[in-house]
């Protein structure tokens, strides 16, 4: 016996621990994806000869149409970064009342995540129907139903952010006599700066590619070619789409990385 | 232990060292003196490869320069560091554990700790006074208890050489000398050289066998303890200072 058998033994059933609770989690996400079918040999058997198919009709991609396909692009740039505004502009606010060191009250806080938590639920591409619906087609309701969906998750994340802040340059501001907004603007705010820019810029990235969903219910940009190509099943021009896309998402993911620079 | 003609330069015109020889013998207690900005953690950080020098060398025990084989003067050089540098979530006992991944090869690098490697850690915890605390989340500690997990942590390595960048800066006074104690003792028992960065005169006069000040990347003083004179203080820390001005301004 070593003379540190018992730690030894304290330290092994931490661990043992640790691993029972790894496969529980590990056993969970196979018997997830056991019921969706993902164990199904025969499934993916058969799926060969129609991905096969549609493969070959994807290459060469079709980019003769490139010149209608500027405008919806640039629309989707645009409802991109809108849809982004309007979500960080009412996110900030939601934040700040959901998070726990800067709600007013308990009260106010458990309402503000509720809403943060319906927005998030109700799915975009349903949020674009019913805007469609009530204000036509076009960009302007996959605007509307971007920046409003993600409150949701822009919230959650901010609030979260700053609920991991440093209290200790808060009680500095607090000792020195300022208020509770004083202390959120200039103790609070200029610690996660950086993060909230962060989820900000991922968030607008993620638009660019939503706005592309949304397009399927009429809510403008490339995303109304895109559905406009996979229904008349010219999927040489579908890849294509997808190219202009991805070629695009680079260029936005390359500006967000230059601004997350200046903004350490 | 020795640097020939090290100099560190950050950037164009931000001379951290300038042309700096030293020789270390083996076993000794040397102590960096100088105030913040002297140079002090650059000639700590070179001496490990931590800090890469603009000029001149750094030779390790064998008389080897050190980035020839980086990986295997690391291994046996401990380093101390101010802010303790622990997970603060993990356990002590795994803190210290960090101390032996250099030991591993690289088949066996990202394999749990062995037994033998869990033992070998809870020696050197027993040994720096922490063995009860072996399974607390190391940010439950105090920070005199912190630094003694860091000092575990190197000393696990079973180092020839230890290394310590301003290890008492951030504890008060009493569990400073506790800790400077405890490093003193082991490098004695242990044989190791110890070279340790501090800021104040006092606890320099009271360990050091020998004592080299740093000013504005200078070596402006280097002997025994004994020799250090109020007027080589001055030049340390500036003539506008008191020897207790400096201890003030840099406590």
């Amino acid at each position: 016996m070593s003379r540190h058998a018992a730690i030894l033994a304290a330290d092994a059933a931490a661990g043992r621990r640790h691993a029972a609770l790894a496969t529980v989690v590990l056993a969970v996400a196979l018997g997830a994806l056991g019921v969706s079918g993902f164990f199904d040999a025969e499934r993916f058997a058969d799926a060969w000869p129609a991905v096969a198919q549609i493969s070959s009709e994807m290459v060469p991609p079709d980019f003769s149409r490139w010149q209608s396909w500027l405008r919806p692009l640039a629309d989707t740039l645009a409802m991109s970064i809108a849809g982004t505004a309007l979500a960080v502009a009412f996110s900030l606010p939601l934040a700040l009342l959901a998070a726990v060191n800067t709600a007013p009250n308990a009260v106010v806080q458990q309402l503000a995540r509720l809403l943060l938590s319906f927005l998030r639920s109700v799915p975009e591409i349903i949020m674009g129907i019913l805007f469609v619906a009530a204000v036509g087609f076009g960009a302007l309701p996959g605007v509307l139903a971007l920046g409003l969906h993600s409150v949701g998750m822009v919230g959650k994340f901010y609030a979260e952010a700053i609920e991991h802040t440093d209290p200790r340059p808060a009680e500095a501001a607090r000792a020195a006599g300022a208020g509770p907004l004083q202390i959120i603007q200039r103790a609070i705010l200029p610690q996660v700066l950086p993060q909230l820019a962060d989820i900000t810029l991922y968030r607008w990235e993620y638009h660019f590619r939503a706005s592309a969903v949304l397009g399927i219910v009429g809510a403008g940009g490339i995303g109304f070619e895109l559905i406009a190509a996979l229904r008349l099943m010219a999927y040489d021009q579908v890849s294509a789409i997808l190219l202009a896309i991805l070629a695009c998402v680079v260029v936005v993911d390359a500006t967000g990385a230059a601004l997350r620079q200046r903004l350490r | 232990m020795a640097v020939e003609g090290l100099s560190v330069r950050y950037g164009r015109d931000v001379v951290a060292l300038g042309c700096i020889d030293l020789a270390f013998a083996p076993g000794g207690f040397t102590v960096l003196l100088g105030p913040s900005g002297a140079g002090k953690s650059t000639l700590l950080r070179c001496l490990n490869g931590l800090a890469r020098p603009s000029a001149g060398r750094v030779l390790g025990p064998d008389a080897a320069p050190i980035h020839r084989r980086l990986r295997a003067h690391r291994r046996q050089t401990g380093m101390v560091f101010q802010q303790h540098q622990l997970i603060g979530r993990l356990s002590v006992l795994d803190n210290v554990l960090i101390g032996l991944l250099g030991q591993r090869s690289p088949w066996t690098a990202l394999l749990p700790p062995s037994r033998a490697e869990r033992e070998r850690a809870l020696d050197a915890l027993e040994r720096v006074g922490l063995i009860e605390r072996a399974l607390t989340r190391a940010d439950a500690l105090s920070g005199g208890q912190q630094q003694r997990v860091g000092i575990a942590r190197a000393l696990v390595q079973r180092p020839r050489l230890m290394l310590a960048d301003e290890p008492v800066a951030s504890l008060d006074p009493v569990t400073a000398e506790r800790v400077l104690d405890l490093l003193a003792r082991i490098c004695r028992e242990d044989g190791i050289t110890a070279i340790v960065s501090l800021h104040q005169v006092e606890f320099a006069r009271r360990y050091a066998e020998r004592i080299v000040a740093l000013a504005a990347g200078a070596v402006v003083f280097d002997g025994p303890p004994a020799l250090l004179a109020e007027a080589d203080i001055a030049r340390i820390y500036g003539p506008a200072h008191s020897p207790q001005a400096a201890q003030e301004e840099y406590a």
